[in-house]
């Protein structure tokens, strides 16, 4: 590999005696991952055998692109931020840091790819042309979903770390079980509503911490067994709230997929050209049907973990500091300057339009309407239940007997009993 | 009218249903050419192939999960858990994603996922094969469970299971997987409510519920009780989420005494659901106390001492008789 591929120094400084050391040297092998990187955080393009390729197919237009999203959606996460010390938001999990792993990879999927998010891809939900406002429902409290995932094919956010996972792969097994049945039906000489061309993959995001849960082998498991079009996307930004990667894996998460039987890559997750560059490469190759594929986006998270989470508590600020150096929107506005690909006119615009983001989802934040709870009751299940429509004939009696309390006075029994229906 | 055991009942009916919609498929451990370890997918990898019968990973997670995503993109699979006490490592799955999926997308999405499970004792086998977690499904909204008592309702159940938009667990009892009894494959059974309870035998004096693996003791119990000459009516729930609760308080308005019955520890379980529901409703038709019939608190014991802890037929006549002394 050239000498792009970087080494990592996540395994360098581990608190490890000798003796540990020496043996997992020994059984591992080095420990490190190459790590692919086009564009150096001086913002200088190098090259890469495989994925300069990639980068090439970038214009002017789509590196702006890249950069309007990221400053964007890093306008977004400083807004939702201070929502949330307003007391307008329950919670907020901000993406600062993130930018480049996010939008590199969401703008490389296609609108028939099927995106299974965590939670804190904000801008991945950007790139899909999700409504941001509509983003905020679940930390605002008033839905546990929020918009339509079926409008933009990007999945709702899942708290529970790790199920979403197998899920992605199962939504891959049914777009190649629709290929075949396609296939068959053409075959047969007819046509239908099966989903044809262009072909579909699923790429499922999760984090380091998330990487240790079982879903995450299971599904790992499951997608190599059947060969399922799905790219696993592991944002590794170094801490899951207070643990640092170090304790959920000895070896570069990226080498795990040698063991599935699949590619891992690990890339420079600051590098929005080399992210786009590996998961457009990734997608392409599990829309063929060649493989799945992890990717390992080796970032870091600056803020906090969300806003309930004091970082002081647990790393320093030098650490901070370190990875402030590399930020993935300075060093492509470096770039962007420095071949002349956009001006000071330009980034003034990005500002502008961020700030006008911003006001729309303050706006809109405040005007997120409260749902009725019946809507919960109406939602539980797709078919009609007893138990459900028992249960909100109680409550519609209930409700209103308070109604009425200023007039005839309530009854708000549960009025079935025999005495009552006798 | 043809006669077969509720194995292959069911095996009919996944026979049928894979066969009437291309979308259906059946995943689980050992499904394939071993059909499964109780045999109730034999042959269909045959029929259907390998795409519509998967032998999986060994990985109840992945299961459920994966069919939750097959389920998302337009699939109906039929997941088959090999034993009641190995659905746990899946529980996750199934308790906090596919119950809550339709509501969270605000009704947008639905994950129609089946998923069998073999339950409850009286095979005499080792630990995690006999238990009867039925209770810890029913309690999470956006599931449904059903359990078939006989070979006719196996067989119409799964089908009806496999249509059903909502996510639905079928208990299937497997110490009757080789009851034998008459299937009416003509029967107009798909559109009939897989989650009606049904009045097995008619009586004036008492109420017996019971579900699964449990209907031929209470009947038998009934049966016993009439040589007394007591009129007992046996009610097989089928389902157990929903719970057809306008026939079991129809029934004890006329009876004014209810017995439910279930191998599942009394605990906590489904039989305090329906006596509490029915002191609701029908407290002033009630002559005894709701009598439940049932497991004891403990893990399921060793198969050596499983019939002191299975409730059989004297215990439901014990139980029978309490109620009748009031
Ligand atoms: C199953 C589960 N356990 C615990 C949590 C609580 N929790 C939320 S986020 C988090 C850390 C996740 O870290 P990582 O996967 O690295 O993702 P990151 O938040 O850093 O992007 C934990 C422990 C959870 N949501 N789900």
């Amino acid at each position: 590999m050239g000498a792009t591929h970087l080494p990592s120094t996540e395994f360098d400084g581990l608190d490890v005696d000798d003796q540990l050391e020496a043996q997992a040297e020994a059984v591992l092998g080095a420990p490190d991952a190459p790590m692919v990187q086009l564009l150096s955080p001086e913002g200088t393009l190098g090259t890469d055998p495989v994925f300069s390729e990639y980068a090439a197919r970038l214009d002017a237009a789509k590196l702006r692109g890249f950069y309007a999203d990221m400053a964007k959606i890093r306008r977004f996460d400083v807004e939702a931020t201070a929502l949330q010390r307003q007391g307008q938001l329950a919670l907020w999990v901000p993406l600062t840091g993130q930018e480049a792993a996010q939008i590199g990879s969401g703008r490389a999927s296609q609108p028939q790819d099927y995106i299974f998010p965590t939670y804190r891809e904000h801008g991945v939900a950007l790139t899909r042309k999700v409504d941001l406002a509509e983003l905020l429902r679940q930390f605002r409290g008033v839905s546990n979903g929020g918009w339509n995932p079926k409008d933009t094919n990007f999945h709702l956010y899942t708290l529970v770390l790790a199920a979403q996972t197998p899920h992605a792969v199962g939504y891959a097994m049914g777009i190649q079980r629709d290929q075949k049945l396609a296939a068959a039906r053409a075959a047969a000489g007819g046509t239908g509503p099966e989903r044809q061309a262009p072909k579909a993959a699923v790429m499922v995001y999760f984090g380091d911490g998330a990487s240790s849960e079982g879903d995450v082998h299971e599904s790992m498991v499951f997608a190599s067994s059947y060969n399922a079009p799905v790219v696993f996307f592991c944002q590794n930004n170094h801490w899951a709230i207070s643990v640092p990667t170090a304790v959920q894996t000895r070896i570069p998460l990226s080498n795990r997929a040698k063991g599935y039987g699949f590619p891992g890559i690990r890339v420079d997750g600051n590098d929005v050209i080399a992210v786009h560059a590996v998961t457009e490469w990734a997608l392409e190759r599990a829309r063929e049907g060649k493989s799945p594929v992890l990717i390992e986006a080796f970032t870091y998270r600056v803020g906090a973990h969300t806003t309930a989470d004091d970082p002081t508590k647990y790393r320093g600020s030098e650490e901070e500091a370190q990875w402030r150096a590399k930020d993935p929107l300075e060093r492509l506005e470096k770039y962007l300057r420095a071949e002349g690909f956009a001006d000071d006119a330009f980034f003034e615009q990005v500002r502008a339009d961020g700030d006008e983001l911003a006001a729309y989802v303050r706006k809109t934040t405040h005007d997120l309407e409260t749902p009725d709870i019946r809507t919960a009751f109406a939602n539980t299940y797709a078919e009609a239940h007893p138990l459900i429509a028992e249960e909100l004939a109680w409550f519609e009696d209930y409700s209103a007997g308070f109604a009425d309390e200023a007039g005839a006075g309530g009854s708000g029994n549960q009025a079935d009993t025999d005495g009552a229906a006798s | 009218m043809t006669t077969m055991t509720i194995a292959k009942a069911i095996n009919e009916g996944l026979r049928a249903t894979l066969a009437n919609n291309p979308r259906t498929l059946l995943m689980g451990e050992d499904i394939g050419p071993l059909g499964g370890v109780y045999r109730v997918t034999d042959g269909l990898i045959r029929e259907f192939g390998a795409d519509r019968v998967v032998d999986t990973p060994l990985a109840e997670s992945g299961i459920i999960g994966t069919a939750i995503g097959l389920a998302l993109s337009g699939y109906r699979p039929v997941c088959e858990i090999q034993f009641d006490g190995f659905v746990f490592p899946g529980f996750n799955q199934i308790t906090t994603q596919l119950a809550k999926m339709h509501s969270r997308s605000n009704g947008n999405l639905t994950v129609p996922v089946v998923i069998r499970i073999p339950y409850g004792g009286g095979i005499g086998s080792i630990e995690h094969h006999s238990e009867s977690p039925e209770a810890l499904f029913a309690h999470t909204a956006g599931l449904r469970i059903i359990t078939p008592s006989n070979p006719h309702d196996a067989y119409w159940m799964i089908q009806q299971a496999v249509d059903c938009l909502d996510p639905v667990i079928v208990f299937e009892p497997k110490r009757r997987y080789w009851l034998k009894g008459d299937v009416d494959t003509d029967a107009p059974g798909r559109s009939a409510d897989p989650f009606a309870a049904h009045v097995l035998r008619a009586g004036t004096e008492a109420t017996v519920v019971a579900y699964g693996p449990l209907v031929p003791v209470a009947l038998a119990a009934a049966n016993a009780a009439a040589e007394d000459g007591h009129s007992i009516e046996v009610i097989d729930l089928r389902s157990i989420s929903p719970i057809d609760f306008d026939t079991v308080t129809d029934s004890v308005r006329k009876t004014g005494r209810l017995i439910v019955a279930h191998e599942a520890p009394t605990f906590g379980g489904i039989g305090g659901e329906i006596a509490a529901r029915v002191s609701e409703r029908a407290f002033h038709s009630l002559e005894a106390p709701v009598i439940r019939v049932g497991g004891f608190h403990m893990p399921y014991p060793v198969a050596k001492v499983e019939e002191d802890y299975l409730p059989d037929i004297d215990r439901i006549l014990e139980a029978l008789e309490r109620a009748l002394s009031y």
